[in-house]
């Protein structure tokens, strides 16, 4: 709980910023990754680690946002473009979707919601208006409230106020009444709807929360690319988050984002010293499962005695 | 004579070829205190089941304050004042005790769709949830994980959480089950002193609590209602022993 | 389509079928007897695939890498269930979801350490290097070999499984763990024992799969996805289904792909969703609670 505290929160955010002032191109581009799948985890925490939903088709909300910026910024580069659209249509899928998916549980709904993604995959391999297989390429980035986003600085402290942003609105829900139920649904959903509470509902709010976030984290991921592919859509997009939340530890907003810190730094400085980087990262993955329960948040509680 | 509180109107439940209710009919009037008695697998925790919309019944109608129930949905009769505990203790493990009174307080929705605010503003739950672990002995435990209390605390913690959520009839599922002496005389104190509005339908094997607690006495047995009466009235029949003592009963 | 051409499709259906029952029928009874979700089931598949790759250039036979592949897989299959699934019974999905898809990180870099990241085929048995005539058309020979041998497999796991003492503890097994490690059976060798059979079917699959689609390292992750639609089509836990999932989804993505190749990806997910939603515990599955 600790790791979470607000005035850390904030001077994170701080040296985040500043960031760029010391580093080069390489680590802050880096930076901008880790900080995109930093707010697509967290969103999926919302559901694995606060809800007890394990989707298995979070790519859809991640390349719906991705793809909708990217038509969307092609012919309008501006704020709706940018924002407004991804989010709506991440929010309307996800309330399709979730509607569909909430009905079963535990393993059906891991391969329902993996199938509603790979659908969308499938749309968007096929579909030749969306590019088929190479996708969307030479999305400019848009001009908010008179700044354009081309320039590489105001780029970067835009991306920073959207995690900041992210991370805020996601740590005020969880805290909120509606995120403490969340909570007794993923301890105990028959008590919690024996007690009165329409569980079904409450968990297609959360659903519809989280694919929003994941909607505007893949239009940021377009923006900063310049393009969008199917990969956006494939499984293993979701399988990464996924293993972001696990590795980090589930049910811990900081827990994901260092997840997804820890999944991007070791892909890229591994690759950078051997081929042999899926290695390393399986093992550690193995390694991790087997030794480290918890995840890295488990980890630090247990070294630095923080309580659980 | 007044319409009953809680009316079940020949109700039964099939598992297969299996009849665990078969043709029950039982009134419960407003303010009453009755307790379901029978011997292991007399079908007793399925009328709970089914009064309560974890079982679909599959024959029978059952009316609360009036209205039937059957067909919705568990959270929607629960929304209507019943609640109840269960013979297996039910918790949220890895929240406080606090939390645990607080989230059945607050289920009756106001507020708990407020994505942003704050838990500690919605005064009304917590104060409710405080009350009940004062009334349940747990006021002093109310930052403590549920999973870790003792299991005579959590089976306070059980009946607390059905209380906490303030209904008009309370389903009891054998609420001193495995407790000792001492906390079962504490648990029936604490239920002597519920408030005489609330309802009380209570599944119970120890006959000191039933005859110190009921004001009316169901015998169930193999899924039918075999008698009901006043205490006296149940202690008096000759059947009650024969079921309970398996004389003429292969059981 | 001429009903030649049907004919063909169906067939090419019926391999594909095939290939997915022997990789499935492993899957699914390790997710009913262990629980687990095993996502390193298609990494076996794929080590198949180039086990009997090098087998075929160590040997020069086909037939002896039929053999030994699937007993080298299943010697992996058997140490990673002892190392690694085991400590993990007990614990969260999730952590079974992470180690597995480590494993699969991992085997899929081993693969390609030693034999590159190139697609390799594989040259099929001489014996059925041939195209036989059906109705007036010819089709592969090979092709035909796999669906007899496939289904010779499948009638002989059925055997195994519901007439042998073995089956009957598998099946057991499947049905409630526990009471069996009750009625004193060493329910730990049961357990390595299946899920180093599950493995050795795949790691079959896997090398029967190689003449006609080839051995790349991405090949296991991606039958994967299908596989796991088969078993939840097909009903968890469940033989039968395994069977039936592995029929319908064979000759839906075929003849998909050669009737709607626009739509053809989607088809098997359509299936699997519709399933899902209207009969949830599969086609042959225990109802759920």
């Amino acid at each position: 709980m600790r790791l979470a505290r607000p005035g850390g929160f904030v001077a994170l955010l701080a040296l985040l910023a500043v960031f760029p002032l010391f580093a080069g191109n390489y680590p802050v581009k880096l930076l901008h990754e880790i900080l995109i799948w930093g707010v697509f985890a967290m969103s999926l925490d919302l559901l694995m680690g606060y809800t007890g939903l394990v989707s298995f088709g979070h790519s859809a909300f991640f390349g719906l946002g991705g793809y909708v910026a990217a038509l969307a910024l092609l012919r309008w580069p501006g704020a709706t473009a940018a924002l407004l659209l991804p989010a709506v249509a991440a929010a309307l899928a996800a309330l399709v979707i979730g509607f569909f998916s909430i009905r079963v549980s535990g393993v059906y709904f891991i391969m329902l919601t993996l199938a509603f993604s790979q659908m969308f995959y499938a749309v968007a391999f096929q579909a030749e208006w969306l590019g088929s297989n190479d996708g969307i390429s030479g999305v400019p980035r848009p001009v908010v409230v008179g700044l354009s986003l081309a320039a590489p600085r105001v780029f970067h402290l835009f991306l920073v106020g959207f995690f900041g942003l992210a991370g805020l609105a996601l740590w005020r829900v969880v805290r909120s009444p509606f995120g403490h139920v969340l909570r007794g649904i993923a301890e105990n959903e028959g008590r919690m709807a024996a007690v009165g509470y329409p569980v079904a509902r409450y968990k297609l709010l959360a659903f519809v929360i989280a694919g929003t976030v994941a909607g505007l984290a893949g239009s940021l991921f377009t923006q900063l690319n310049g393009y969008v592919s199917p990969d956006a859509f494939f499984w293993t997009t979701s399988g990464e988050a996924l293993l972001m939340v696990i590795l980090g530890g589930t049910g811990t907003l900081g827990g994901a984002f260092l997840g997804a810190a820890a999944f991007t730094l070791l892909q890229s400085l591994v690759s950078s010293y051997t081929e042999r980087w899926m290695l390393i990262l399986g093992l550690t993955f193995v390694l991790f499962v087997l030794f480290a329960p918890g995840g890295i948040v488990g980890v630090l509680r247990g070294r630095i005695g923080l309580r659980a | 004579m007044t319409a009953p509180l809680l009316a079940i109107e020949h109700v039964s439940r099939h598992f297969g070829a299996l009849s665990a209710l078969n043709g029950v009919s039982l009134s419960v009037a407003a303010r009453e205190r009755r307790a379901v008695i029978g011997p292991n697998g007399a079908g007793k925790t399925t009328l709970f089941n089914v009064i309560t919309g974890q079982l679909a019944p599959s024959a029978g109608a059952i009316r609360f304050e009036g209205r039937a129930i059957v067909g919705l949905a568990p959270h929607a009769i629960a929304r209507r004042g019943i609640s109840r505990s269960f013979q297996r203790t039910n918790l949220f493990p890895r929240l406080a005790v606090g939390e645990n009174l607080r989230l059945a307080a607050a289920a009756d929705g106001r507020g708990s769709w407020n994505v942003l605010g704050s838990v500690d503003r919605l005064a009304a739950p917590l104060g409710r949830a405080r009350e009940v672990a004062e009334a349940v002995g747990l006021a002093e435990r109310l930052a403590e994980p549920a999973g870790r209390l003792s299991y005579g605390e959590q089976r306070q913690l059980e009946v607390g959480v059905a209380l906490a959520t303030v209904p008009r009839l309370l389903l009891l599922d054998e609420p001193t089950a495995g407790m000792s002496p001492e906390e079962t005389a504490r648990m029936t104190r604490l239920l002597q002193a519920l408030p005489r509005e609330m309802t009380l339908l209570i599944i119970e094997h120890d006959m000191d609590v039933v005859f110190s607690l009921a004001d009316r006495i169901s015998v169930l047995h193999h899924g039918e209602v075999l008698c009901e009466g006043t205490p006296d009235e149940v202690r008096a029949d000759a059947r009650v022993y024969e079921v309970y003592l398996g004389t003429g009963d292969d059981r | 389509m001429t009903p030649v051409d049907l004919l063909g499709q169906a067939l090419n259906g019926l391999a594909y079928g095939v290939l997915l029952f022997l990789l499935s029928v492993g899957l699914t009874l390790i997710f009913g007897m262990l629980d687990v979700v095993n996502l390193a089931h298609g990494s076996f598949y794929m080590l198949g695939a180039f086990a009997g790759l090098g087998l075929i250039a160590a040997t020069g036979s086909f037939w002896a890498a039929l053999v030994l592949a699937p007993v080298v897989v299943g010697v992996v299959g058997a140490l990673v269930e002892r190392t690694c699934l085991r400590p993990l019974y007990r614990r969260a999905v999730l952590d079974q979801v992470l180690l597995t898809f480590g494993l699969i990180y991992l085997f899929e870099d081993v693969v390609k350490w030693i034999w590159g990241g190139r697609i390799r085929s594989i040259p099929g048995p001489a014996l059925f290097s041939g195209s036989v005539k059906i109705a007036g058309a010819a089709f592969p020979a090979y092709r035909l070999f796999v669906i007899v041998f496939g289904l010779a497999i499948a009638v002989v796991l059925w055997l195994v499984i519901e007439r042998t003492r073995l089956g009957s503890i598998v099946r057991a097994g499947v049905w409630d763990a526990e009471m069996t490690a009750g009625m004193g059976i060493d329910i730990d060798r049961v357990f390595t024992g299946v899920f180093a059979g599950g493995a050795a079917l795949a790691g079959l699959s896997g090398v029967i799969a190689g003449p006609i689609r080839s051995a790349y390292p991405a090949m296991g992750s991606e039958i994967l996805v299908v596989t796991l639609i088969v078993v939840v089509v097909g009903g968890l836990g469940s033989l039968k289904g395994s069977l039936a999932g592995s029929l319908i989804i064979g000759q839906a993505e075929t003849f998909g792909k050669a009737w709607l190749p626009e739509t053809a990806m989607l088809i098997i997910y359509v299936v699997m969703a519709l399933v899902v939603l209207f009969r949830p515990q599969g086609l042959f599955g225990r109802p759920l609670r």
